[in-house]
């Protein structure tokens, strides 16, 4: 955020349960810039948030704004971030499209090691200020490897997995994570940078990542979509105009208890409070999903959850086969949910044989 | 609805006490406008934040759920307390909304009033505004009226006044069980129709009062006048309310003229502008006030938060001020989100007003 979360007050956001947000390192760097907000006593004070912040690199966002590129150093991040004040910071990491493929992949992994050192020795604020490395490496196994290792052997206080949702294919992508949260330390969190749906989440969470970011649930509320367990509900549709029931009726958020669907359409796409109502649904959607992970995972209920949750979101059965795949390599059955013959699909995937044979067979 | 005087100033200002659903609310006072029901920017979560109850009555015109929700839709839901969540709120109808709903004299006819909103330009019958009264089930409504701007011809206006009267007789008539009453005057820039339509309202079994056209292209120099024709035709012990009037001064005119309700756009545009008004309250403190605008470009009476000056400043809004913007927040914060265009700022600002527009008290000026 750009020192706020889009049309939330900072009360709203506790009242949520909001723990931690993210600050956008580039814009907060460009306005009010980060002097400013050093002199004014770092971030937390300057918004008057309580709870926690992490900000990212400002690296990813390289796109000018004033139509100039900005050239960012791993000293020239660090010293930002040192000034905006969050308590948990990124190390400056060199990032390329997971649909890319080449040398540049792995050059972009060694000089991710190379920076995280000069990172270290730019932090000014090691004791309040928790710096974090970034896993890169594209899709290649190999390459995440060496990149894991090296950063494990910097013994950081939290590692975050990048370069992934960025349109790569679903099944690349939880195999990445899948591989990093196996090799990267039990007892350090691991954060999935830009992730985001849901669902992505849950499977995330079950292959053993702790923390993720992503804009989806507030920009979705821009665009009049609120989050359900179903999935998305598009209150734009005609037919929410005379829909009396709430948004969701699982749901105790503000927005839940007191709006019907008929009134939130009405207010969409026309007037900002539409997008402020369905963000403060988003957020209170997320912030009860997470709760709900981490109290499954406590009370010893987590694959229960998990059947519950892809149980509402897919009625039918007809669960991603990506979905069922990493849910294995999870070992979470999931087998309740899946309709018949998508878990033989699932199962197709352990068993050596290629097309023909299938076909054959 | 109860209203009562409670005390009378050297001219004919008063102050009163309004008993309005669940809710008792000192006089001279001021409505939120709304949109769709709501503040523009403020959430409806947050709008325990503002002073209660002074903040308690919101203006809204029925005109705005045309765009995306029937009236029966908002009958089958149980009208305006259901629709928006706020039953601790009252709501005062009226049709004009001087931001988005404005009174298209020229195309109002003896069918129905015309305004110019957002889906177009609508005529509205009473049978049609008593339909949306019924169904929104406002505390208060006024009756639909036919507005001019000043410039019209006398013919014209005469006819808005005949027309008001007999679309009052109408709306009355279709009027539902519950809900206030309150009577619309017109009359343009006329002393002769106003007094006229004021004397024929105050014939009628209404509640209080609304006093429409104004803020149509009259100047404030001639307002005076106009208040007072009204005015002395009315019944003392009945409510006046009053919309479009804008600057505080305005308003004060109008309180000096014996109105007891307002609703007024000025706080919308401030918002929007990244103003936050700062003149104060206090006798003492006014008389040594300077009004001539300083070099920076505002004046003593309110400050533009965008101004670059206020890049680091660390003070709320107004020292000493205990809304929630002021406790929370910094002049730098705000100026930092008008300069990002995040929607906080609006939301900030105008949380900010309420707890200085609605504490006007009663004193000449």
């Amino acid at each position: 955020m750009a020192g706020t979360i889009k049309g939330l007050a900072t009360y709203q956001l506790e009242e949520i349960g909001c723990q931690i947000i993210l600050g956008n390192t580039y814009h907060l760097a460009l306005r009010p810039t980060s002097e400013l907000i050093d002199e004014l006593g770092g971030l937390h004070k300057f918004m008057n948030w309580p709870r926690a912040l992490l900000t990212d690199s400002g690296g990813f966002q390289m796109s000018p704004v004033d139509g100039k590129p900005m050239l960012l150093t791993p000293e020239e991040s660090i010293q930002i971030q040192n000034r905006i004040g969050a308590d948990i910071i990124m190390a400056l990491d060199d990032v390329v499209k997971t649909t890319i493929t080449g040398p540049r992949i792995e050059e972009a992994m060694y000089r991710t090691l190379r920076w995280i050192d000069r990172c270290i020795a730019a932090h000014k604020r090691p004791h309040d200020q928790n710096l974090f490395g970034i896993v890169q490496g594209g899709l290649d196994p190999v390459l995440r490897d060496i990149c894991v290792r090296g950063l494990v052997d910097r013994n950081l206080p939290g590692y975050a997995i990048g370069g992934l949702a960025g349109g790569e294919d679903k099944d690349s992508f939880w195999r990445v994570v899948a591989q990093c949260t196996a090799t990267l330390p039990e007892d350090k969190p691991r954060y999935v940078m830009g992730v985001g749906y849901p669902l992505d989440i849950v499977v995330c969470s079950a292959l053993g990542a702790d923390m993720y970011d992503c804009v989806y649930p507030t920009r979705t509320a821009r665009f009049g979509t609120a989050l359900v367990p179903e999935g998305v509900l598009k209150l734009k549709h005609r037919a929410m105009a005379e829909d009396t029931r709430p948004i969701d009726p699982t749901c105790a958020c503000m927005v839940c208890k007191n709006y019907t669907r008929a009134y939130i359409h009405s207010l969409v796409t026309k007037d900002a409070m539409g997008s402020q109502l369905l963000s403060f649904h988003n957020l209170y959607y997320m912030m009860q999903l997470s709760k709900n992970l981490h109290s499954s995972i406590v009370q010893g209920k987590f694959p229960e959850f998990v059947c519950n949750f892809l149980q509402k979101m897919f009625p039918k059965g007809d669960i991603p086969e990506w979905v069922c795949n990493a849910m294995e390599v999870a070992e979470i059955d999931i087998s309740s949910c899946c309709a018949p013959f998508r878990y033989i699909q699932a199962t197709k995937v352990q068993s050596n044989l290629n097309e023909d044979e299938i076909q054959a067979v | 609805m109860k209203f009562a005087v409670k005390a009378w100033s050297n001219g004919g200002a008063r102050a009163g006490i309004l008993h309005l659903g669940t809710s008792t609310i000192d006089t001279p006072s001021l409505l939120l406008s709304t949109r769709k029901g709501l503040p523009h920017f403020i959430s409806p979560d947050l709008l325990s934040c503002l002073p209660s109850p002074e903040s308690r009555l919101l203006h809204v015109s029925p005109l705005h759920f045309l765009e995306g929700l029937s009236m029966k839709t908002i009958s089958k839901i149980g009208g305006l307390h259901q629709l928006l969540g706020l039953h601790d709120h009252c709501f005062v109808s009226v049709p004009r909304d001087s931001i988005q709903c404005l009174p298209e004299a020229n195309s109002t006819n003896k069918i129905g009033a015309s305004f110019e909103t957002p889906c177009g330009r609508l005529l509205i019958k009473p049978v049609e505004y008593m339909e949306m009264i019924s169904s929104t089930r406002p505390e208060l409504w006024a009756t639909l009226a036919d507005e001019v701007p000043a410039w019209v011809s006398d013919k014209r206006n005469k006819t808005s006044v005949d027309r008001t009267i007999k679309w009052l007789d109408e709306c009355i008539s279709l009027s539902p069980a519950s809900g206030a009453v309150f009577g619309a005057i017109v009359g343009g820039s006329s002393l002769e129709e106003r007094r006229r339509c004021a004397q024929e309202v105050a014939t009628r079994n209404v509640s209080g009062y609304w006093v429409g056209g104004l803020g149509l292209g009259e100047s404030m120099d001639e307002r005076p006048a106009l208040l007072n024709a009204v005015i002395e035709a009315l019944p003392e012990e009945k409510p006046r309310l009053i919309c479009g009037l804008g600057l505080p001064e305005e308003i004060l005119q109008g309180i000096a003229a014996g109105v007891d309700l307002f609703e007024s756009t000025y706080i919308y545009h401030l918002t929007l502008g990244g103003f936050a008004l700062t003149f104060p309250l206090d006798r003492t403190q006014i008389n040594a006030l300077n009004l001539a605008p300083s070099d920076v470009g505002s004046d003593p009476r309110k400050i533009n938060l965008r101004a670059t000056v206020f890049r680091k400043d660390t003070m709320p809004i107004v020292e000493g001020c205990t809304c929630y913007t002021c406790r929370n927040h910094t002049r730098a914060y705000i100026n930092h989100l008008l300069n990002v265009h995040e929607m906080l700022a609006q939301i900030l600002l105008e949380m900010f007003f309420p707890v200085d527009k609605g504490s006007y008290q009663c004193r000449p000026i």
